[in-house]
């Protein structure tokens, strides 16, 4: 996940705006595909791998782009004297 | 067991009520978690029953979201410095040992007085342990907050630390060294109530400050250590029954990525007894939510008489007066960075300059 910009540098717009593309991506590509997915995800044993990959995947793109985002917004981390 | 699954798989149709409502209960968990190491599944597995999603299936997408958020969670807080992940690792394998013990007292009490024991059990589990240690943790956060915010090690820790009893461990980050043989309850406890009542945090991170004595900076970020290494163990089992419905995990995923991260950056914003603040509340309130569903299993068990009507009101006001506890935990939290975040604009401001103007 990526680190975010220190308050007094640029904010990471277009990174925000490409990982929210990306998400958005991902999560159409899911639901669009609802019932293929829902079939393979559930089919146990070592098709356990696809939903815990799958999780793994989304939580790097959405996350980062989560990270991003509160960047964006003005929260940034206080470090503390 | 395969025709057991796909007939609870039977997943539900998903419109933009039940969308939104695990969107935002993901944020607003997800916001908990990452504030004080654990939350949210409590208001999550029986919010998802009540949208017709099937018991298992709902905690076992809720897991397979618990594990990429506390990992989230984990490395941001890593970052800022806030995780010991040692301490995290040692007790995360007692608590794997405590999640199995719990399980199986969870089987005997099902197989001996079934569903409504079962959930008796675990009612009482949940006000037995929220009475007692929340109210402590709350009590000693008042206490703290009165002299001035400073964090103090216990006398118990204190003592606990100075027993040299091999093999000591020396956890650098949480600046703790303490005997393996005194971690292990604490993390064996946490596994036993994280398979009780699916929020193991509630004894693991007033047991890594009490027990242990880490600061409660320390013990909420490793407890994302521990929430991941069981989240995902338990995912893994769940997902080879093909129990996952993956569209709801991904949803609340989706809320809970988000919160979690503000949680995180609040750590920094907040003096450090805030954790012990939030974590007392949600506990309490929980407590007497759960305090409330007693009655109503006692009647399915036979033992007292209630009317179904006040049954059902009581199932009601437990359920949201858990959704209470949850969302008074966020505004505590959001409240604690506004605070912090106009003092630290304060602190910024250059202070004025007065100009003696010539006579």
């Amino acid at each position: 996940m990526a680190d975010s910009q220190g308050s007094t540098g640029k904010k990471p717009v277009g990174k925000m705006i490409s990982f929210g593309i990306g998400s958005i991506i991902l999560y159409a590509i899911v639901f669009s595909n609802e019932g293929l997915v829902t079939e393979w995800f559930t089919k146990g044993k070592w098709f356990a791998a696809l939903p815990i990959i799958t999780v793994f995947i989304f939580s790097f793109v959405h996350g980062t782009f989560a990270s991003y985002l509160w960047s964006v917004l003005g929260l940034e981390v206080v470090k503390k004297k | 067991m395969h025709d057991i699954v796909q007939q609870a798989t039977n997943f539900i149709d998903l419109g933009m009520m039940q969308v939104a409502f695990l969107f935002i209960v993901g944020f607003i968990g997800g916001l908990v978690s990452g504030f004080i190491g654990s939350g949210g599944a409590f208001v999550l597995t029986p919010g998802m029953m009540s949208l017709g999603i099937p018991g298992t299936v709902a905690v076992a997408s809720n897991m397979c979201h618990k594990f990429p958020k506390a990992m989230v969670g984990a490395y941001k807080r890593f970052k800022y410095g806030q995780v010991d992940i040692k301490l995290g690792l040692v007790m995360a394998a007692s608590a794997t040992i405590g999640v199995q013990v719990g399980i199986k007292i969870q089987e005997a009490i099902l197989a001996a007085w079934g569903e409504a024991g079962s959930n008796l059990y675990v009612s009482l589990s949940f006000v037995a342990v929220l009475v007692i240690v929340g109210g402590y943790v709350f009590y000693d956060a008042w206490k703290t907050s009165k002299s001035g915010g400073a964090e103090k090690v216990t006398a118990l820790a204190r003592k606990l630390q100075s027993i040299n009893l091999p093999p000591m461990i020396h956890f650098k980050r949480a600046n703790v060294r303490i005997s393996l043989w005194f971690t292990i309850p604490v993390g064996f406890a946490t596994g036993m109530l994280a398979a009780t009542i699916a929020v193991g945090g509630f004894v693991g991170v007033p047991g890594m400050i009490y027990v242990m004595g880490a600061s409660s900076l320390i013990a909420s970020a490793s407890e994302l250590v521990i929430a991941f290494v069981m989240g995902f163990g338990g995912s893994v089992k769940w997902a080879m029954n093909g129990m996952v419905d993956i569209r709801l995990t991904l949803i609340i995923l989706a809320g809970s990525l988000i919160g979690v991260q503000l949680g995180a950056i609040g750590t920094t914003y907040v003096k450090e007894h805030m954790i012990k603040v939030v974590m007392g509340t949600i506990m309490l309130i929980v407590a007497v939510s759960r305090g409330l569903a007693v009655p109503v299993y006692l009647t399915d068990l036979g033992v007292m008489h209630l009317a179904k009507d006040t049954m059902t009101v009581l199932n009601r006001i437990s359920f949201i007066s858990m959704a209470i506890a949850l969302c008074t935990g966020a505004v505590i939290i959001l409240g604690a960075m506004w605070k912090g975040k106009k003092a630290q604009a304060l602190e910024k401001t250059p202070a004025p300059v007065f100009v003696r103007s010539p006579k």
